[in-house]
């Protein structure tokens, strides 16, 4: 186990490493990309120009600007070139906002995911079960920048139904309830594309478990019908569950959750990666990709754990 | 005269499919007491497995419909309710299962598997039904059982998991023990083993079983009495002395004679009973083995019904020949001699 660990901590680091230098390179052969004319200006002259050039130490060996830049990332003190606001400071800024909103939605895509998977299940072929794979589809099928406007469009306040507060993020030490229904619509909205995917995906798996062997073995025992569902088919079913809930969340809290950010104005980590993109503003980006990819490799790592949890045959010995 | 524990009377069971009602048993009747063996003998798709998940109500759904009798006890299990049914299974009646790969959940260890089996039907708390579980772990002869209750059934080998599923069958003591080819999948070597295990075990917990094989010669020595099915009927049924000494049948012989033995002149090829069974869905008219029997005259067009035609009672067959004609017409097949010829 601890070999494993080992392993896929060096991995991860590689990957870290890969992951930065390549969108350190995309960033610098990309035309437009010079920072130095953008924060000059559009009356800037030469001398300027160089002297900014000189200051970023932008006119240094590539390897050597990308290791400065990691250096300064880590040790806390990179700048923004638009706004020279510290990068760490603005991530960690975001970070309550984004985990917020990530944990909340992933709350309920996963237990509604359960349900209505283990619904059509059992229910397979007949009406309820059709339904909820039209559902399923329009839900998989909706554009979350879109739900997301059709949602305030309807719920938010001054609209139809007035329930609930229009965006905006209100942090949780300072207001428990309305930092709950602030973020009720964000979540349903981030949420439901993946209880259509998760329920299609749940479904057919129980489908496929109920016809083992083991399955009938249980219920030869003298099981009821629930505990053999529950212990025997379930449990099996939700093995790979597991892995996309992993690397789906990873990829949440990584940066996929920008729409909703955005659309909500949430002020998140995925809304300051979209601002810096669209500033063509190094620092930040190298600083929320960094972030990103922590996420996405540390959850691929937790789910080589939780999987070995699950199945034992798998168990590294 | 022992305690009469199973008794099948007329028992038909059809599965509604989009090709049509599939008549997957089609009126088989036994009776099985206390301490006996009864094996059931047949081809794929002749049923047999179908009657042994019918015993346990594990065959029930909505496509499929049932006509006859299946008395436990006299109780009749097709007409039980789920929690009467989940009180037979595994408690009065269990079940062994052909692969023994696929029957035990990967996920949880062996001992799980057996104190699951008897905490659902008996009050024991976990340490109880841990202890039970290691005994009937060394009655099934699996080594070092105090250690190997915690292991994983990927852990095991074949053998050793058809020793775990009959420890989990027997964990709460049934009357009836149902094996469904239990050594199919087995190793050669360690087939005798599991069939010697489950005689012995039937002794020692006073049970019946009921053996279910496509291969006369596993239920050979155990056996008490043989049924032999073809297309969901049952073709002939003897004492297992009687079945190998003066079979009826044509399809027996076909059985019989593609066993191999030492006891005959070696053989080129073994012989093998040529085409396969008839659908179940449009059945042949008259006899159901009529397209594949040598034997067949124009008499078999007619179904012949199950009948005691020889002198020994109880030997009941379903074939049209005269009984001379029959031992006559039965010894090539036996000696394999067609196929050597």
């Amino acid at each position: 186990m601890i070999a494993f660990l080992a392993r896929r901590l060096i991995g991860a680091v590689l990957v870290l490493i890969a992951v930065s230098f390549i969108t350190y390179l995309i960033f610098i052969k990309i035309p437009g990309g010079d920072p130095a004319q953008r924060i000059a200006g559009r009356t800037a002259t030469d001398a300027n120009i160089a002297d900014i050039r000189a200051k970023l130490h932008l006119d240094d060996p590539f390897y050597a600007q990308y290791w400065g830049m990691m250096q300064s990332l880590f040790n806390g003190s990179l700048k923004s070139y638009a706004s020279q606001l510290n990068v760490v400071n603005e991530i960690k800024k975001g970070i309550p906002a984004t985990l917020s909103l990530c944990i909340g939605a992933g709350i309920i895509w996963l237990s509604f995911g359960i349900l209505v998977g283990v619904i059509s299940a059992v229910t397979a072929g007949r009406a309820s079960d059709r339904l909820i794979t039209v559902f399923a589809l329009i839900g998989i099928s909706m554009p979350v920048f879109w739900l997301g406007l059709i949602a305030r469009y309807f719920f938010a306040q001054g609209h139809p139904f007035a329930l609930l507060p229009d965006g905006e993020y209100v942090p949780l030490t300072t207001n428990p309830w309305q930092w709950f229904v602030h973020l009720l619509m964000p979540w349903w909205v981030l949420a439901v594309l993946f209880i259509g995917f998760y329920g299609r995906v749940l479904r057919s798996n129980i489908l496929d478990t109920i016809n083992e062997d083991y399955v009938r073995t249980a219920k030869a025992k003298g099981l009821s019908r629930n505990t053999v569902l529950a212990k025997h088919v379930l449990r099996n079913s939700m093995i790979p569950i597991v892995t996309l809930f992993g690397l789906d969340f990873a990829a949440v809290v990584g940066g996929s959750a920008i729409l909703t950010e955005t659309v909500f104005n949430l002020h998140g980590v995925g809304q300051y990666a979209a601002e810096s993109t669209q500033n063509l503003d190094l620092p930040p980006i190298m600083g929320v990709t960094i972030y990103a990819t922590f996420f996405i490799v540390f959850f691929s790592v937790l789910v080589d754990v939780l999987y070995a949890w699950l199945d034992p045959r798998i168990r590294p010995t | 005269m022992a305690e009469r524990l199973i008794e099948v009377t007329d028992l038909k069971v059809q599965f509604a499919t989009e090709d049509g009602m599939v008549k997957a048993v089609d009126g088989v009747s036994f009776e099985l007491e206390r301490g006996k063996v009864l094996g059931i003998v047949g081809e794929s798709g002749s049923g047999k497995s179908v009657t042994a998940m019918t015993l346990l109500g594990l065959t029930r759904d909505q496509n499929t419909r049932f006509e006859g009798e299946v008395l436990y006890k006299g109780r009749d299990v097709l007409t039980m309710d789920e929690g009467e049914l989940q009180e037979v299974r595994g408690n009065e009646m269990s079940m062994i299962f052909q692969d023994p790969m696929t029957s035990l959940n990967p996920v949880y260890t062996i001992g799980a598997q057996i104190c699951e089996a008897i905490q659902v039907h008996e009050r024991a708390d976990k340490n109880t039904a841990r202890r039970r579980a290691i005994d009937l772990l060394k009655q099934v002869g699996i080594p070092n059982a105090d250690s190997r209750v915690d292991n994983y059934p990927h852990e095991f080998s074949g053998g050793m998991r058809q020793r775990a599923m009959i420890a989990m069958a027997l964990a709460c003591n049934p009357d009836v023990l149902i094996a469904d080819e239990p050594t199919t999948a087995l190793d050669v070597t360690i087939q005798a083993q599991i069939i010697e295990l489950i005689d012995r075990l039937k002794d020692e917990f006073n049970s019946a079983v009921i053996l279910i094989t496509h291969d006369l010669g596993v239920v050979a020595d155990v056996a008490d009495e043989i049924v032999v099915m073809y297309a969901g009927r049952v073709v002939e049924r003897a004492h297992t002395r009687q079945l190998f000494y003066d079979p009826q049948h044509p399809y027996t012989w076909g059985l019989l004679g593609s066993i191999p033995r030492l006891d005959r002149p070696k053989q080129e090829r073994l012989h093998s009973i040529k085409g396969t069974p008839p659908s179940l869905i449009n059945a042949p008219a008259g006899c159901k083995f009529r397209p594949r029997c040598p034997h067949a005259f124009a008499k078999c067009t007619e179904e012949p019904p199950l009948e005691n035609r020889v002198e020994e009672p109880g030997h009941l067959d379903r074939c049209w020949l005269s009984v001379e004609e029959k031992r006559r017409l039965r010894e090539p097949t036996l000696a394999g001699a067609e196929e050597a010829a």
